[in-house]
């Protein structure tokens, strides 16, 4: 993960948390604060943007000059663990599809935050859905189709929104590569096309570290962000479906020895062992994603059992290219607990493991003294279809009413 | 030959009428939700030879002594499940010679063995408006399905004899769906145009058929086409209009009270914006949910309100899945999504079940648990418009067609490994050349 932008827009980030409502408190019946057990009848103390305390009503003072919020329950602001939003808008015209470049199959020099659009409508109707921070950026579609970012959706510019400014880049295996570009046109030259450009990685590494300047490479941007991936300070995201497309990701990474997430996975039921076995952790396809193509074979009972067989996963609106044209984590996660997700285990593949995965726990994903103060009210069980989220608090600003 | 046919149909749908009649079979100790009449909190469900025998309070229905029980305590039992718009079958509608293909039937095409039946059948679907696609003025006759066991699809209709009979509805769409090059319109008028010149033929054809007044040398040329078409003038067909934005709905409603023909909306995207003007003309309206808005210009403003909405105005309401746009295996989401943005409970689960029967003339047939209607049937775990309520088992006249706990039905609930065996994705928006 890479903090350089991000240090830049710190200063920023506290400029704008200074407009919002200085001191807030919020009482519920029940907060999941994903940082320890649940507790019942507990507050939230908000100052300054960040959580100032959190405990059971009896053991939390709140200060009179506070603004109060009550509700019935209370989670961590949602984090979507890969979404195109902010780059593939809702009109989906060719003027607001950015997730995908056409042009070339392997573009990792792409960089997300130079196209998102703060103010798209889909981030404003996700976070009014509960989705605080977003890790978004290119789609899948691209043997390496861009490099993710990661934003909170209540800001209206990526340089206010920018959480990290380079996390992922994003790959894709798969039969669907085929559709967007005349090469590759198999599974297996798209392959070897990933690895004829990651050999090339290495030697440029390789020169680029020569003592003598005028034997080092011209600076490629392509080059630069492949030797991103393979030094670590980018994760490889491989979106793969087919149990095949799986296991080619995970000899990718085995060969080339780059961190990687795996993406989508409609088929990681079927090679479960191999999966944990490398250390590999899973941002689980939509659970209601459509059974056709690559996904064909996607079962409501995965996330079940990526949490039964102990591998790390997150949830995903991932990319819709029709109606709806987004997803939303909250509803696919409710999905997945009626069809045998433990429901603790939901609420932390929406929350504190996302967090952990993209590397930002430090800031959001539980709520603890000294964390971003974003908070999402509800009004019953947060998975059940007919609960509201009746408000949402991003850095300690009230950005949805209850 | 066709007499032939649906003799034997119904000695295949209806056993008992060789054997006389079936053992009855009683559910009991279930919650009862029948549409049509308050929630009977201990029920008794009694059905024999495809039909309900009875249905009621435990203390006030009696089982048949020859009866076969089904100790369903703790359960919840709804009428079987209307989907009054769905894609499913792997059907097909009109090509790309023309925008208006009223003689083209979607159930020439249909395969009685997709999986995408099995499917809905998860869902608690038992009956089907299965459509042609959106991307033509009017694509084609759909066909109301009940999801029975066939071979054939003959055995899925509601009528004997699809030829001389009725077996569906006509869709039609406007917006932009069917826009295009040539032989399709360029715009939204030169789209209303073109289906007012069709109706004014087909009011012709239907005047000629009038003054020739049984004399065969007087008849005009059969034209099957023209012969759809003045069914839907006489109302004996429906017209089920694709139609998003408001002021596409207008236009619907509009070109409908022009040839005072029978009229379902259908998605209905902006109906919150004109609900009032909806339930004025008294046209039902057979909505989808869709997650997030977007994805197409028309469906930028849909909003989950337009079921409390048009509620409020006084329309009826109806869910559907138009599959697989939306998953016919948590079809009743729908619903639940309707609640939460303001419907009432009464109106979500009739949008489920009872408006869509009516959206298709099935009323007498399906859409409550009363008796002497099909004994269609779902048995839910709790309470329907929960997310932790999953459908237990799904019964077509008295059939068993869907039991979680038989593993291979499951695998249909939850998917896996080649459970769907056929793509399932029908781009029905779009044009096959």
């Amino acid at each position: 993960m890479k903090n350089k932008i991000s240090l830049l827009f710190a200063a920023l980030l506290l400029g704008l948390t200074s407009f919002a409502s200085a001191q807030v408190a919020v009482q519920a019946d029940t907060i999941y604060t994903m940082d320890g057990p649940k507790i019942v009848d507990g507050v939230v103390l908000i100052n300054n943007g960040k959580i100032e305390a959190v405990g059971s009503a009896s053991d939390v003072e709140i200060p009179s000059n506070y603004e109060m919020h009550e509700t019935s329950v209370v989670t961590p602001g949602l984090i979507d663990a890969h979404t195109v939003v902010g780059l593939a808008g809702i009109y989906n015209q060719d003027s607001d599809q950015d997730q995908l470049e056409t042009s070339n199959a392997i573009q990792p020099e792409l960089r997300a935050f130079d196209a998102y659009n703060a103010r798209e409508e889909l981030v404003s109707f996700v976070l009014n859905k509960g989705v605080t921070t977003v890790h978004t950026g290119h789609g899948p579609g691209a043997l390496a189709s861009g490099q993710t970012m990661i934003a909170k959706t209540a800001y209206n510019s990526v340089e206010n929104a920018l959480v990290d400014s380079a996390t992922t880049v994003a790959f894709t295996l798969g039969s669907a590569v085929g559709q967007y570009f005349d090469k590759p046109g198999t599974r297996s030259k798209g392959v070897a096309m990933l690895r004829q450009k990651f050999i090339e990685a290495q030697e440029y590494m390789e020169k680029r570290s020569a003592g003598d300047p005028t034997k080092r490479p011209p600076k490629n941007l392509q080059m630069e962000a492949l030797a991103d991936v393979l030094n670590g300070e980018l994760t490889a995201m491989i979106t793969a479906h087919r149990s095949q497309d799986i296991m080619t990701a995970l000899r990718l990474k085995e060969e080339f020895g780059f961190d990687m997430i795996l993406d989508g996975a409609a088929e990681a039921y079927m090679v479960l062992d191999e999966i944990k076995e490398a250390g590999v952790p899973v941002f689980i396809h939509p659970t209601m994603i459509r059974t056709y193509g690559d996904s064909k074979n996607a079962s409501f009972t995965t996330a079940s059992k990526l949490a039964e067989a102990g591998i790390p996963f997150a949830f995903q609106s991932g990319f819709e290219n029709y109606v709806p044209k987004t997803r939303i984590i909250l509803f696919e996660a409710a999905v997945a607990t009626a069809y045998g997700l433990d429901r603790t285990e939901a609420l932390r593949a929406l929350t504190i493991q996302p967090a952990q995965l993209l590397g930002i726990s430090n800031r959001v994903g539980s709520l603890a003294e000294g964390k971003d103060a974003d908070l999402v009210l509800f009004d019953g069980d947060p998975f059940e279809y007919t609960t509201h989220v009746n408000g949402v608090i991003v850095d300690g600003k009230v950005v949805k009413g209850n | 030959m066709k007499k032939l046919l649906s003799l034997s149909l119904l000695v295949l749908l209806f056993p008992a009428l060789l054997l006389g009649q079936s053992q009855p079979q009683a559910f009991t100790g279930a919650k009862i939700i029948p549409i049509d009449g308050a929630p009977i909190s201990n029920g008794t469900l009694v059905v024999q030879d495809g039909q309900i025998l009875a249905v009621g309070s435990a203390d006030q229905v009696d089982i048949p002594p020859n009866a076969q029980t089904h100790d369903v305590s703790g359960k919840v039992i709804m009428p079987g499940f209307v989907d009054s718009h769905s894609h499913i079958g792997s059907g097909d509608g009109g090509d790309n010679s023309s925008a208006m293909h009223p003689g083209v039937r979607i159930l020439d095409s249909i395969d009685p063995h997709s999986d995408t039946f099995k499917k809905a059948l998860a869902g608690g679907i038992t009956t089907v408006n299965v459509m042609p696609g959106s991307g033509h003025l009017m694509s084609g006759r759909t066909v109301y399905l009940k999801l029975r066991k066939a071979d054939q699809i003959e055995e899925m209709l509601f009528v004997d004899d699809p030829t001389e009979q009725v077996a569906g509805g006509l869709k039609m769409a406007n917006g932009t769906n069917p826009l295009g090059e040539g032989p399709f319109p360029g715009t939204r008028a030169k789209s209303a145009a073109m289906v007012r010149e069709l109706f004014i033929e087909a009011q012709n054809y239907q005047q000629k058929i009038e003054n020739a007044d049984g004399d065969p040398e007087k008849m005009p040329n059969r034209d099957i086409g023209m012969e759809t078409l003045v069914q839907v003038l006489e109302g004996d067909r429906i017209v089920h209009n694709h139609t998003h934005r408001h002021d596409d709905i207008l236009t619907s409603i509009r070109l409908a009270e022009e040839f005072d023909y029978r009229l379902v909306l259908h998605h209905v995207s902006e109906a919150w914006k004109i609900s009032d003007e909806i339930a004025e003309a008294n046209v039902p309206a057979s909505i989808i949910v869709l997650d997030s808005p977007g994805g197409k210009m028309e469906a930028v403003d849909i909003r989950y309100e337009n079921g409390a909405e048009l509620e409020k105005a006084g329309a009826t309401v109806g869910y559907h899945t138009d599959a697989s746009i939306t998953d016919t295996r948590l079809f009743k989401r729908s619903a639940a999504f309707g609640v939460r943005a303001g419907m009432s409970r009464d109106a979500a689960l009739n949008a489920l079940t009872l408006a869509n029967a009516k959206m298709m003339d099935l009323q007498n047939r399906v859409g409550t648990l009363e008796e002497g209607k099909d004994a269609d049937f779902v048995v839910l775990s709790g309470d329907p418009l929960s997310v932790y309520t999953r459908v237990q088992q799904t019964w077509v006249e008295g059939q068993k067609r869907f039991d979680i706990s038989n593993p291979e039905d499951r695998e249909y609930a939850t998917g896996g490994y080649n459970v769907y065996q056929r793509a399932t994705q029908n781009h029905h928006h779009g044009r096959k050349k």
